[in-house]
């Protein structure tokens, strides 16, 4: 009998997981033992970390993609389509464009995290963004030619993908015009939720300084409620508000709903243990990245080392062994601090971050990751 | 720490969650009830002892009690 893995869902850590699996269970793939699907509802792989440089004219939306067939291991059964039900009392999954269910053995859910703008009141019409590609295009016409005024950056909701890129895109949009003779014509604000700058205090902590040094004004406790794109002002759910010339919000984030409907957790998240990344509602489903929520950042870097992990695991279980590995949290972050400057983070479920002293090296060191990434998404990195 | 008989309109059970997440799911339940509705969110992060009545205040919504059950908090949040 063939044990058939489905992968859902072809971000990183979909794709990671599905090379991983190649590399550990070729030969009982090649043996027809073991089958390994990965479904996507889009013939392109995204690395959506590009999109921060986007506004600032420095990559290109198309950067950010590669046609999934080129990065996937040609063993894996690549199908571009949409799964529309998860039924996981049969073990089966139903396709938009398939007359057949598909039968699994080992479901991993991989599907990512969406946009949910619709959730605040006039924050499409007002707000731009740069959580997708089509945000940061929209938004690089309004920045290159934004040169003066209130430039507001609200973090509208959290949980949201790239912790660290709000306060990464205001440091870097005043370094932009301070080099562009521009800053002092423009205030910038940053809001966030809670009582700090972040939700992680020690980074809270680490960058609260540089705002104040770099005259980035900030607003803490500011959830919000609505924007008015005609009155150009954002009010909070306390009772604040702040007028703007051009904002940018994160917008509130949500799984997809197929994962509630299939009860396997709330807003698209599944709610999985945190160590073996199982679905806690579930026999032989997995979730990993943005769809797992286990509490450690929206990170591509999570993502990673969660595919590294699902695939011994799933490869133990069907070689008959104890599934031993376990995730521990681990999680690597760049913090751009400027348009030539970057500290680093990296912290674990025991462990909390220690911000690195900010440098061009570091720096660097992102724009290198960023650009070998792909090696990453080929499972040689 | 009280004894409550509150029957909250809503729960919110972060409990696993790590920080800032229980304060998030009480501020995303808040978002979606009517103003006088109390919303119970079950925490087990330390980190909502005070980030709870700091956003309730700073939000001007009130929080009525905060009950110790077992290994975690119920804190009972109603909207202004």
């Amino acid at each position: 009998m063939t044990e058939h893995v489905v992968i859902v869902g072809g971000g990183t850590g979909g794709s990671v997981l599905a090379n991983d699996l190649a590399d550990q269970l070729g030969a009982e793939i090649d043996a027809g033992d073991v089958r390994v699907t990965l479904i996507n509802d889009c013939p392109d792989h995204v690395y959506k970390p590009v999109w921060l440089y986007v506004p600032f004219g420095k990559r290109e939306p198309s950067d950010a993609r590669r046609p999934l067939d080129e990065l996937v291991d040609d063993r894996i059964d690549l199908q571009i389509n949409r799964v529309t039900d998860i039924d996981t009392d049969e073990e089966t999954l139903r396709l938009q464009d398939g007359r057949d269910v598909v039968e699994y053995d080992h479901l991993v859910l991989a599907t990512g995290s969406t946009l949910a703008a619709d959730e605040i009141p006039g924050l499409a019409e007002g707000g731009h963004d740069y959580y997708s590609e089509s945000g940061a295009t929209e938004l690089r016409e309004e920045l290159l030619s934004f040169t003066e005024g209130h430039l507001v950056l609200s973090v509208v909701g959290s949980p949201h993908m790239c912790p660290a890129a709000p306060l990464e895109f205001v440091f870097m949009a005043d370094d932009w015009l301070r080099e562009r003779g521009l800053r002092e014509d423009v205030e910038i604000t940053y809001t966030y939720p809670i009582q700090r700058v972040h939700g992680n205090p020690h980074i809270a902590e680490w960058a609260r300084p540089i705002m104040d040094e770099r005259d980035i004004a900030v607003e803490t406790f500011f959830n919000a409620e609505e924007v008015d794109p005609e009155e150009d002002v954002v009010r909070s759910m306390e009772g604040t508000e702040i007028d703007y010339d051009l904002l940018v919000g994160i917008p509130p984030h949500r799984g997809i709903d197929m994962i509630a409907d299939a009860g396997l957790g709330d807003r698209g998240w599944v709610d999985v243990d945190k160590h073996t990344l199982e679905a806690e509602a579930a026999d032989n489903v997995y979730a990993l990245g943005d769809t797992a929520a286990t509490g450690v950042p929206k990170a591509g870097s999570v993502a990673h080392y969660q595919a590294g992990i699902v695939a011994q695991r799933i490869a133990s279980e069907i070689r008959g062994y104890p599934a031993t590995a376990t995730y521990d949290g681990k999680t690597l972050c760049f913090i751009e601090t400027g348009m030539d400057a970057a500290s680093f983070v990296e912290f674990d479920y025991e462990s909390p971050p220690s911000p690195a002293a900010p440098s061009e090296k570091l720096h660097w060191s992102k724009l290198a990751y960023n650009e070998s990434y792909w090696l990453t998404a080929r499972g040689l990195l | 720490m009280t004894e409550t008989d509150i029957e909250p309109t809503a729960t919110v059970d972060a409990r696993g969650a790590a920080c800032p997440g229980p304060l998030m799911d009480l501020i995303g339940e808040i978002r979606n009830v009517d103003t006088g509705a109390v919303v119970c969110l079950l925490s087990d992060n330390e980190q909502s002892l005070s980030d709870v009545p700091e956003w309730a205040e700073e939000a001007g919504n009130e929080l009525l009690a905060v009950e110790e059950v077992d290994d975690h908090h119920a804190f009972y949040v109603e909207k202004a």
